[in-house]
């Protein structure tokens, strides 16, 4: 259910970058979701999908990168992946000073742009 | 052809936001937001700081809830000026559905905002209202394992209360696990445990939301 307001984000973050380079058909987006937002992808699509329709992101492919969720120590110094429910202590050594340090990203990283035809210069040579 | 944007996902959000917290700013309003889980104590919280606050302090409220004026009700009953959010389905409130609210409330005629937002520990904590101390009511009977399992919301909070206490002891509460999984992701954050029902540990709280609230600037300085 949380994932509607962020599709629509999404969307509307990938629209404006389009018209900011001048306009055409979006073809990808490729976002940036941490592994401890709780976002499901097949959400985010199925409701983008919807959202999408009439405008120039319609049918565009979503590129999911994961980042995954991850734990740094501070007794060890080392770096842990995790998902929730978080470890209570560092997987490695137990120490308890842990704290997280990956898997929050939230955003658009790019768009694959489908320009709209540049009307061809008048030259001015026309006899 | 392939653009980079790097842009937040919530940015739209983010902006509507910003635009609160100048309106706050101007009205001299310090704004809460307050979140928890469905039957953490939201609403008793409120009315138990309410009743607590220093005199010069006008507070107010908005109620977010995804049906009815339950809430609402006990509100205006403490003769508290308060504003229902239906959010109709969604499962937090955002910064430009705030803004709409406060057309119903007179802000020169406030100190301090409490929004009571949507019972939900995963999706209030993506969407700033304002310039919001962040407040989360956990609660005993919850389990003490809620950070480990919810960390996103911990890490957004500027206090922690932890309501219930008189039940600690019944439920068996595990203070330090439960602070172990608040410190991985917010490592500065107070934890203070509180009871509405026989008050334990509001004063400080009120204490403490007091010590936010700046001094109102005489008139004529």
């Amino acid at each position: 259910m949380h994932e509607l307001p962020a599709t629509e984000g999404i969307l509307r973050v990938a629209l404006d970058a389009a018209q900011g380079a001048g306009g055409g058909r979006i073809r990808e987006i490729d976002l940036v979701i941490g592994e401890l937002t709780s976002m499901v992808d097949d959400s985010v699509q199925f409701y983008f999908d919807l959202l999408a329709r009439g405008t120039p992101a319609e049918g565009a492919l979503l590129r999911f990168h994961r980042e995954p969720g991850e734990l740094r120590c501070d007794g060890c110094g080392r770096t842990s992946a995790v998902r929730a429910p978080l470890p209570p202590s560092c997987p490695r050594c137990g120490d308890l000073r842990v704290r997280v340090t990956g898997g929050q990203a939230f955003r658009v990283d790019s768009i694959d742009l489908d320009p709209d035809p540049t009307p061809t210069p008048s030259t001015g040579v026309s006899a | 052809m392939k653009i980079p944007v790097v842009t937040q996902i919530l940015k739209a959000n983010d902006s509507v936001a910003r635009e609160n917290a100048v309106l706050f700013e101007e009205r001299g309003v310090t704004l809460l937001n307050v979140m928890a889980s469905p039957g953490a104590g939201k609403t008793s919280l409120i009315l138990a700081t309410a009743a607590r606050l220093d005199e010069g302090l006008r507070p107010g409220v908005v109620e977010g809830d995804v049906a009815s004026s339950i809430d609402a009700d006990r509100i205006a009953e403490a003769g508290i000026p308060v504003v229902q959010i239906n959010t109709g389905g969604n499962c937090h409130l955002d910064a430009p559905m705030l803004r709409s609210a406060l057309e119903h409330l007179d802000l020169d005629a406030l100190d301090l905002l409490f929004v009571e937002n949507v019972g939900n520990l995963i999706c209030p904590s993506n969407y700033r209202l304002g310039n919001d101390t962040a407040v989360v009511v956990a609660s005993v009977p919850e389990g003490f394992d809620k950070p480990h399992k919810y960390p996103g919301i911990f890490a957004k909070a500027d206090m922690i209360l932890v309501n219930k206490w008189d039940l600690a002891d019944v439920f068996d509460f595990d203070l330090d696990f439960f602070t172990r999984g608040v410190r991985m992701v917010n490592p500065e954050v107070p934890i203070l445990p509180v009871s509405c029902r026989d008050g334990y540990g509001l004063d400080a709280w009120v204490s403490w939301l007091e010590s936010r609230i700046p001094s109102p600037v005489p008139p004529g300085v």
